[in-house]
């Protein structure tokens, strides 16, 4: 494989710190030119991203390595096809959500926004951080980054349950990581090196109990960002976070990278062959089905639009993993490209909840009868948001339940089409009745008639991504090529690992 | 033979510009304050020179009054003792420059005698640091312990005693070092460390030796506060004005984990420490309650500066349980975390001293809103905080890395449980602070009444004396992490013993 050495990795992480740093010092006096920052950081941001895409599509590895931190180990940036991949949905929903935040946060006149801004843009620095970590050490700092910018984010209201709810999320995930601190600790003391590897570099470097209990607290580690269930349980409470955080950070930035992190030490650091003869991935996959099938039954239960939301991630998330976990090449491809699909009509959704929450400052699904009348735009991009994550066609859902399915029929385990199939019925079980009830319900006296919909900061970002949900199940490497990403990330990893 | 003179000056300038500063302050009092910074940056510069020479020629000599060893005195430094010089000088003049509000606001017109005992401490801790001689390095301590009971005293209410309470364990740990040095006297007729060690390996079957083994890591023990002998130090931390505890907390305890690991692994031969007897291993048992304890205990308090008191306790446990490790991994982390941890905790007391000088209380509960009034200083707590709990970037998860490490080679998986655990108490710790710093709303009848100069933004940032050591600190907390791999391959690995 070929490897280019450039700065550009380090220059799409600094630009968010940078701004990040210009955000906090220009401060709430001058807001336009402070929102200037956040806009122009992620559109730079992108472009950086999006221009590294044609060389790694070539099959090139673009690679930048700073200094050097243990024997073996430096820290280091090494942009492949599944690094880039997370990179690219990650800036390109930044965008969207930067301007929908400024929309937010200004129609409620939310407070702190300069410290909302600035944990927002380094976040931001964490997940592409994450997404561009050339060893797991690297990953680790990032991760622990995102982890810690997040935490003023969901404690953002100061409200007694917003504390309570920051409180959580920090039990859950710093404990989470100090399992992937053992478990890097063991990896390194094992192997000496912690490199990516598409394919996995542990074969054959410890006894069979020491590599399982390995794995184990690796996925519990990574299991807690991308709301594992038993481990999701931070994640609905964190909804107390605003809603662009819940969007971007919840559907995309932080729990994918969890996401992330889990494949990453799935497919590149344990690999395809050592899961088949240890049978690790069959445990995986069960454990991700049982999360999708109980966050389905638990999201039917929600009445607060938001938490019901947050348990249809889980449910999505614990597919993608599923995905990653069968192993074939179908499977992955798809699990792959689930990030983005998901990505794209989940935030739609979140951006929605978020919308009628400004506009008549309704949480809950019972109080939601007849609103499509008031908001036909926003509640009409929210049909096709769930009709996406429902797998229909056209929309960008379906391409990659699809080839989840088939992944499942390659690995010749019918049991996970089930899986897929049910937790298909239960996307339509919870999220149908939104769509019916507020479209077809006769509306309280209390609303008043006639359309109001929120501004157009909002709007347009919905609209935006609802139509990008549509375009890329068209057409799925429109734009940016994520399907040729996601396929070319698998053939590396099943090519050099044998599967 | 000298090859360089920096050994000697090291200790020679502080020692007499404490002594030239009573002078001063009779002239003129204003003097006192540029003259010992200008006395603790020529340390800096000594320390810097020495240990660049160290990089470039190795070991260093220098005897006292050219008698040559093991008669004379010998100032012998390696890397170990250049890095840790150069840690106490930098962090001494650091705190130096940012005592100066703190006492002029504390004890205005005794000043001349702080600074000057705040030099004969830097004075005592550098001699420790720099000699060969393990009597001198007696005399050095008591330098040390004797200007630091006298800091101590100055505090607020209840520190006399807390001095005084010191001063007893402290001499209590003296007199046990001092007996080892006459065991060892006894047995060898030497007292030079590098003689000691060609000598003592024929006599580690002697009973003697054995007791003067002992005398020394108990006395030394004592002196670094590891648990269960660490009862003089949060009483003696909190009450000690804010000035001496940032240079008495990062150092003193810092110094004590030079000189276990020095007698350990230098005067006696690292085999004698693991296998004669089984010394690492208790030294190991005590770290982990050190940790546990440390941690544990800090919880219940609701004072940040005995808080922070009590996690230095758990602090000193990482350094006793890397050099209990006795395995390459472990022992770079302890040395590793002899500077990361004097680092934060340096950052830390000063801050609790910028904190208390801009009259805020101790009292967590009462710090809602200070981030809107001391911002920077603020940011600087959590970074420093983030680097306790062991979060990347900052430095402490470096170290914290390495010590984890040594104890998954030693296949000590309970000391990898406490290590991780209390990761996780820290952050109960500090993130409680911080909530109530940045996230609780602020009382509406709160005991601080906020002035007009209060409820402006930055209008009570700490003064700028205090701010920029602040700052480096914090700068260094995040950077000296990422710059831990360079460090160690270009001084630490050289610091370790020969077949580690």
């Amino acid at each position: 494989m070929d490897i280019l050495y450039s700065d550009k990795p380090m220059l799409a992480l600094l630009v968010s710190a940078v701004a990040a740093m210009f955000i906090l010092f220009t401060g709430e006096r001058r807001r336009n030119l402070r929102e200037f920052w956040t806009l122009l950081a992620s559109v730079v941001k992108f472009s950086i991203v999006a221009s590294m895409i044609p060389l790694v599509l070539k099959g090139k590895i673009i690679e930048c390595t700073l200094f050097h931190l243990l024997p073996g180990v430096a820290f280091q940036f090494r942009v492949d096809a599944f690094g880039l991949f997370f990179a690219t949905l990650a800036s390109a929903l930044w965008i969207a959500t930067s301007v929908y935040s400024i929309g937010y946060m200004r129609g409620l006149q939310a407070h702190s926004q300069t410290r909302f801004f600035f944990c927002f843009a380094f976040a931001l620095h964490g997940a592409l951080g994450i997404a561009f970590a050339g060893n797991l050490f690297t990953l680790f700092i990032f991760y622990e980054i995102l982890t810690v910018s997040t935490f003023p984010l969901v404690a953002h209201k100061e409200t007694s349950e917003a504390i309570r709810g920051g409180r959580k999320y920090l039990a859950y995930l710093l404990t989470g990581a100090v399992l992937i601190f053992f478990s890097m600790g063991v990896t390194y003391a094992l192997t000496g090196k912690l490199d990516f590897v598409a394919g996995g570099f542990l074969q054959g470097s410890g006894s069979d109990p020491l590599l399982r209990l390995l794995f184990a607290t690796f996925i519990f580690g990574f299991g807690t960002k991308a709301a594992l269930m038993p481990l999701h349980e931070w994640l609905p409470t964190a909804m107390v976070a605003p809603t662009p955080v819940s969007a971007l950070l919840h559907a995309v930035a932080v729990v994918k990278a969890g996401v992330f992190c889990v494949l990453r030490v799935v497919l590149y650091v344990f690999g395809p062959k050592l899961l088949y003869d240890l049978d690790l991935w069959l445990a995986l996959a069960y454990f991700a089905s049982f999360t999708i099938i109980v966050s389905g039954m638990f999201a039917l239960a929600q009445d607060n639009l938001k938490r019901r939301l947050a348990f249809s991630t889980i449910n999505n998330l614990a597919i993608i993993i599923l995905g990653a976990a069968l192993l074939s090449p179908s499977a992955i491809t798809g699990g792959i490209f689930h990030l983005a699909a998901h990505g794209f009509m989940k935030i739609t959704l979140f951006f929605v909840a978020g919308a009628i929450y400004v506009k008549t400052h309704k949480e809950n699904i019972s109080e939601l009868d007849g609103i499509g009348k008031k908001m036909p735009i926003t509640l009409g991009s929210f049909a096709i948001g769930a009709m996406g994550i429902a797998g229909t066609p056209p929309l960008v859902g379906f391409i990659s339940k699809w080839y989840l399915c088939l992944g499942s029929l390659e690995a010749k385990e019918i049991v996970f089409l089930f899986v897929l199939l049910i937790s298909v019925l239960f996307d339509i079980a919870y999220f149908f009745p939104i769509v019916y009830n507020s479209f077809f319900k006769k509306t309280k006296d209390e609303m008043k008639s006639g359309i109001q919909e929120a501004s157009m900061f909002m709007v347009a970002p919905i609209v935006l991504c609802a139509i990008l949900s549509i375009v890329l199940g068209l057409s799925p490497n429109a734009f940016v090529h994520f399907f040729e990403m996601a396929s070319s990330a698998m053939k590396n990893i099943l090519g050099s690992g044998g599967g | 033979m000298t090859a360089s003179p920096f050994p000697i000056l090291v200790i020679v300038v502080p020692l007499i510009s404490a002594f030239l500063i009573i002078l001063l302050g009779w002239l003129k009092k204003s003097l006192c304050y540029p003259f010992m910074i200008a006395s603790l940056m020529a340390t800096v510069f000594f320390s810097m020179a020495i240990l660049r020479w160290i990089i470039h020629h190795g070991t260093l000599h220098y005897y006292l009054g050219n008698w040559d060893p093991p008669w004379g005195i010998e100032y012998l430094i390696d890397p170990l003792n250049a890095f840790v010089l150069v840690i106490v000088s930098v962090i001494s003049l650091l705190i130096g420059i940012g005592s100066k509000p703190m006492v002029e606001s504390d004890i205005p017109r005794k000043s001349i005698y702080f600074y000057c005992l705040f030099l004969l401490q830097v004075t005592g801790l550098l001699g420790i640091v720099v000699t060969g001689d393990v009597f001198n390095l007696y005399v050095f301590l008591e330098i040390a312990s004797l200007a630091g009971y006298a800091l101590i005293a100055i505090g607020e209410e209840g520190a006399p005693f807390a001095s005084f309470n010191y001063m007893i364990y402290g001499t209590i740990g003296a007199c046990f070092y001092l007996l080892g040095v006459g065991y060892l006297y006894i047995m060898t007729g030497s007292l030079n460390m590098a003689d000691l060690s060609k000598l003592l390996p024929d006599l580690y079957a002697s009973k003697v030796v054995l007791m003067a083994f002992a005398f020394f890591v108990v006395g030394v023990a004592i002196k670094m506060a590891l648990f269960p002998l660490h009862v003089w130090l949060p009483d003696a931390y909190t009450y000690a004005p804010s000035s001496v505890t940032s240079l008495l907390a990062p150092l003193t305890t810092k110094v004590g984990a030079y000189v276990l690991i020095r007698i350990m692994y230098g005067v006696f031969k690292p085999n004698f420490s693991i296998e004669v007897i089984p010394a690492t291993t208790i030294l190991s048992w005590m770290a982990f309650f050190a940790i546990l304890f440390g941690c544990v205990l800090a919880l219940g308090q609701r004072d940040l500066k005995r808080m922070v008191a009590y996690v230095l306790i758990a602090e000193i446990g990482y350094i006793a349980l890397g050099v209990g490790l006795a395995n390459r991994n472990g022992l770079l982390g302890a040395l590793l975390h002899i500077m990361n941890d004097a680092l934060m905790m340096a950052c830390l007391f000063l801050i609790v001293g910028a904190m208390t000088y801009r009259g805020w209380p101790r009292q967590m509960e009462r710090f809602t809103g200070l981030h809107r009034k001391m911002p920077i200083t603020m940011a600087a707590f959590v970074i420093s905080a983030l680097s306790v709990i062991g979060i990347p970037p900052a430095c402490g998860f470096f170290s914290k890395w390495y010590l984890v490490l040594g104890a998954i080679d030693a296949e000590q998986w309970l000391f990898v449980a406490v290590l991780l655990i209390s990761s996780l108490l820290n952050a109960i710790l500090f993130f409680r602070v911080i909530e109530y710093v940045y996230f609780e709303p602020v009382a509406k009848e709160s005991e601080v009444k906020p002035s007009e100069e209060r409820t402006k933004f930055m209008g009570n940032e700490a003064p700028l004396t205090m701010l920029i050591p602040i700052i480096l600190f914090a700068l260094a907390i995040l950077s000296v992490g990422l710059l831990s791999g360079t460090i160690i391959s270009l001084v630490i690995q050289f610091a370790l013993p020969a077949n580690f």
